[in-house]
């Protein structure tokens, strides 16, 4: 038996939310000037961000901006790689599991950042609160299509609110 | 709803926010010298104007950053 028969995902028996498991994912601490940043952006193949609550794509990875010398890089589901090839990342996959939502009225109900395109857009990221829960909340397309990265142990609460939200 | 500004993310609900107290007040240069009175300064008391007063916060639901700002404690408005 390996690893992967052995993993669950929050949300695997759970109907009306549409989960992105298992994304690989590592934060990274480093001064965002300097030698070691210039080493990781060229290792990922895309710069670090320096615009707040920005995303930059590097190849298959995104790397979002989480604060002025942190970021996180996310990977496919199986990427075996991203968790070892820097030396100033940890693992963080295990933290959080991903949900996709397709509705700025959706999110509106429990958010309170402007999501409308003129101030939130594709390539956007914030860490904030939906619902009371702190999530980071990534616009991945303008249709729109949105990410929202949940810690584990509150994915459930989550996607039953969203299920809720949907419905009023 | 109050709006409180962080210099990185910019405005966003007070909710996100945690308070850190008065700014500014810096450990002892000689804590060794530190007579259990000037401890409990240091530790315990504080500025409590009615007015302009500068105060630590950290957007600890956003960024996890500490910043510096200027609130007037009667209106709750931020000043920088
Ligand atoms: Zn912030």
């Amino acid at each position: 038996m390996t690893v992967e028969d052995l993993r669950r995902s929050p949300l695997a028996s759970y109907p009306g939310v549409t989960e992105i498991p298992f994304l690989t994912m590592v934060n990274v601490r480093v001064p965002p000037t300097g030698d070691a940043a210039a080493r990781i952006s060229a290792r990922l193949g895309g710069p670090l961000p320096v615009v707040p609550n920005s995303v930059v794509e590097a190849g298959r990875r995104h790397i979002l901006w989480l604060g002025p010398d942190e970021w996180l890089v996310v990977g496919p589901d199986g990427d075996r790689e991203l968790p070892g090839m820097l030396p100033e990342a940890v693992d963080v996959s295990a933290n959080r599991t991903t949900i996709e939502v397709r509705s700025r009225d959706l999110l509106e109900h429990g958010c309170t950042l402007d999501l409308h395109p003129r101030a939130f857009h594709a390539g956007r990221c914030a860490q904030t609160t939906i619902a009371r829960t702190q999530v980071i909340l990534w616009q991945t397309s303008d249709e729109p299509v949105y990410r929202l990265l949940v810690r584990g142990s509150f994915a459930t609460y989550l996607a039953d609110w969203l299920s809720d939200a949907a419905c009023s | 709803m109050l709006l409180i500004s962080c210099p990185w993310c910019g405005e966003r609900e007070e909710t996100e926010f945690h308070y850190g107290g008065q700014a500014f007040v810096s450990y002892p240069a000689d804590p060794e010298s530190l007579t259990d009175e000037e401890w409990a300064q240091y530790v315990f008391f504080r500025d409590n104007p009615k007015g302009d007063f500068a105060e630590r916060w950290v957007h600890s639901a956003g960024c996890r950053r500490w910043f510096n700002t200027v609130r007037n404690t009667v209106t709750s408005e931020f000043l920088s």
